[in-house]
């Protein structure tokens, strides 16, 4: 019996349309457009300016506070302006706009390091460059690395735990990654151990992965320190908290943190960034994404530089296709639709969804059945039908004692409802007037 | 018969005196005072519990009202200044007197002028929509559509025009609460001075993109060209991010502003018709009216 979280979840199908695709390389833009605010916390603050020329990797806006993040120019140009862009938010959030140098050679030299397996660095120097090399947790959330990395004393840790889940259909970046760049993560995963003094590692991989499994006990055979957990393939079990629980039985508190359990969670794919930071001084300046749909030509992974509009990305797969409704930025589950396709990828890009009109309509909302289904499936234990309700109602501190501010916003109630009511849009937005309410208490 | 008559009837009548007993010393010993002023206060305002004042309910601004000393920052803006003087002499604490307000809508972007960019398909309330994203239009600054305003007025005065699916404020039922400046995530809604007749002069926009984006967003967006900016005698006008502001304090509703305005998103209501702008059509004469607002 293969293991998994207990509690709900769903089984949507699955639609990996792009899981035997290797990852290409998508062709340098000729413009990007790096947003500040591509991580959770307190956004960037820009450090270059208008006709400033910037090299590849340089840093163009710092950190600004602990729980924030350095990013670097993706490409080698000139910054042409500080503009507005709209982002995946759907708001215009300031943007740098860099002009790639088409005569730059080290813009279009291949990121290709061979395995580098040795880690000189010491820890303390481990979290430093993490931090400085802006990584972020590329599963989609972009909370700052290194933030889970300077554990206080009194935190016991004892486990890593790598997140190859992807529980997202459709997406399949992390698949490929893990199956194309296994013994860089491995090595990654050692660099983590070593900064956290951890002794013990477990990388979760789904069951529709085989292959990815496959390899990671090939090359884990003799180590007795990382094993790989095969799990029942359920949604959502990429998230965090549900994550610890299928492989380590261990209970995350609510309102807590898997640190509060001992362990540390962490993605391939922010895994892979580490590895590239520390064993090859690149910063986070590309990613993986998955740009796939029912109708697309060719959907493909490829690596993305941050900052390039995702209507180039379309244009690589052949082009929007006819009776295209809606795009969305992420996985169908989590993901946000997006205003336009100006919209640039970011460090939290992981999939790029086209749908076509017959699947991307809502239903019409109708009354609620009290059939329980959204009960059923909460992998939180909630009750969705009421928290939507007290939220309708405004009662944010009713919904507050009912724990709506554990809610993961996995979607996972307005999935499964029949009667097609938008229970994930209540509930987010009486979490967000919970949250505040309850900061504002404290 | 009878006696079963006569049973319910003793059991009815003692039981009835026995609970009155209990409640007559309950009532006496656990008597709480309280100050007959609240409840003569209590009467006089206007008992709409809209919050408007900022206390929870008309109860809890009375009880306000007589424990305050000082109750000059103190307002029913639902009353206004008759029930705030009826309030002053009953308490023999001074008011000041506010000059009425009424709550006008900064948007014009009708679905005419306005033109949609993408479709929204989740429950109709702004403030989820506004949480999702910036809207069915390319203006984030603007009216989203979905009435949060109108659900929110207790008094009726508000309604979302069908044609252009903007909310428009009845000016006669209007309190002034404040509750949809508080509903709206845009902050559209302002209070407003009820000036004579209840002419008011505004700047109908919110938008503070450049001029050209602005302009392609909606045809009738403030482009922060400041010509009226440099018309107004009074300096009542501001310039912030693109955006002309006409402050009430200072403007003296001149009109000088609306003419210069190149996309008409200054608004001036229930002034008397100016000079009839003739526009020269084809065939004949078409007459079009200058004055733009219709909540009269």
């Amino acid at each position: 019996m293969l293991k998994t979280f207990p509690k709900g979840g769903i089984h949507p199908p699955e639609n990996k349309l792009t899981s035997s695709n290797s990852i290409k390389r998508m062709p340098v833009p000729k413009v990007v457009y790096v947003p500040i605010a591509q991580h959770i916390g307190i956004p960037s603050e820009i450090v270059v300016d208008r006709k400033d020329k910037v090299e590849l990797g340089q840093v163009i806006a710092k950190s600004g506070g602990f729980v924030s993040s350095n990013i670097h120019s993706p490409v080698a140009g000139t910054v042409t302006k500080l503009d507005m862009i709209v982002d995946s938010s759907g708001y215009k959030k300031q943007c740098i706009v860099i002009r790639t140098d088409v005569k730059n050679e080290t813009n279009f030299e291949e990121i290709d390091y061979p395995l580098k397996k040795e880690i000189t660095l010491e820890p303390q120097e481990i979290v430093r460059r993490i931090s400085d090399y802006g990584i972020v947790g590329l599963g989609g959330a972009t909370f700052p690395s290194h933030v889970k990395l300077n554990v206080k004393e009194d935190k016991k840790l004892d486990c890593l735990l790598v997140n190859g889940v992807e529980c997202e259909p459709y997406l399949t970046a992390d698949h490929r990654l893990m199956l194309e760049k296994a013994e860089e993560i491995l090595v990654g995963i050692r660099i983590l151990m070593k900064a956290l003094h951890l002794h013990r590692a477990v990388i979760g991989i789904e069951n529709n992965k085989r292959d990815a499994i496959e390899v990671f006990k090939k090359l884990t055979a003799d180590e007795k320190e990382i094993q790989v957990a095969a799990l029942r393939v359920k949604y959502p079990q990429g998230s965090e908290k549900q994550l610890v629980k299928a492989i380590l039985k261990r209970e995350v508190p609510k309102n807590g943190l898997p640190l509060d359990v001992g362990v540390v969670v962490h993605n391939v794919g922010t895994i892979f960034a580490i590895y590239q930071a520390i064993q090859h001084q690149q910063p986070l300046i590309e990613r993986v994404v998955t740009v796939t749909g029912k109708q697309l030509k060719e959907p493909s992974n490829f690596w993305v530089k941050i900052g390039t509009p995702i209507k180039d990305l379309v244009e690589e797969v052949g082009g929007l296709p006819e009776g295209t409704r809606k795009i969305v930025n992420g996985g169908p589950m989590m993901g946000k639709a997006i205003k336009n396709t100006d919209v640039p990828v970011t460090k939290g890009t992981s999939g790029i969804l086209v749908i076509h009109e017959d699947e991307a309509s809502r239903g019409e909302p109708k009354a609620c059945i009290r059939c329980g289904d959204c009960v059923d499936v909460c992998p939180m234990g909630l009750e969705p039908h009421l928290l939507m309700n007290l939220s309708e109602k405004g009662l944010y501190e009713k919904a507050a004692q009912e724990d709506i501010l554990t809610c993961i916003e996995c979607g996972s109630c307005s999935y499964v409802c029949p009667s097609h009511r938008p229970l994930l849009d209540y509930i987010r937005f009486g979490k967000s007037i919970a949250k505040k309410m309850v900061t504002s208490k404290n | 018969m009878t006696d079963s008559i006569l049973n319910s009837v003793f059991l009815l009548t003692s039981l009835g005196g026995v609970t009155g007993m209990v409640l007559f010393i309950v009532s006496k010993k656990f008597y709480v005072y309280e100050d007959p002023l609240i409840a003569e206060i209590e009467d006089v305002l206007p008992a709409a519990n809209c919050a408007g004042c900022g206390s929870p309910g008309c109860k809890a601004f009375a009880e306000k009202l007589v424990a305050t000393e000082d109750i000059s920052g103190l307002f029913c803006p639902v009353g206004g200044n008759e029930v705030m003087k009826t309030v002053s002499e009953i308490l023999g604490k001074e008011v000041v007197e506010q000059d009425p307000t009424v709550a006008v809508v900064r948007c014009q972007g009708g679905c005419d002028v306005r033109p949609k960019t993408t479709e929204y398909q989740g429950p109709k309330s702004c403030a989820i929509s506004a949480m999702i994203y910036s809207g069915e239009t390319d203006c984030q600054y603007g009216c989203l559509g979905d009435g949060d305003c109108v659900a929110v007025c207790k008094f009726d005065a508000m309604y979302m025009d069908e044609a252009t699916g903007l909310p428009v404020v009845i000016t006669d039922k209007c309190t002034s609460c404040g509750m949809c400046v508080d509903a709206c995530p845009r902050d559209i809604i302002e209070m407003r001075p009820k000036h004579k007749r209840d002419l008011k002069i505004f700047v109908g926009c919110l938008n503070e993109d450049k001029g050209g984006i602005a302009k392609k967003a909606c045809a009738v967006a403030c482009i922060g060209c400041s010509k009226c900016f440099d018309v107004c005698p009074k300096e009542a006008i501001t310039m912030v991010n693109n955006l002309a502001y006409i402050d009430p304090e200072y403007c003296t509703l001149c009109r000088k502003c609306v003419p210069v305005c190149p996309t008409e998103s200054i608004i001036e209501t229930n002034f008397p018709k100016k000079k009839v702008k003739k526009v020269e059509v084809d065939k004949g004469i078409e007459v079009k009216s200058v004055n733009l607002m219709n909540d009269a």
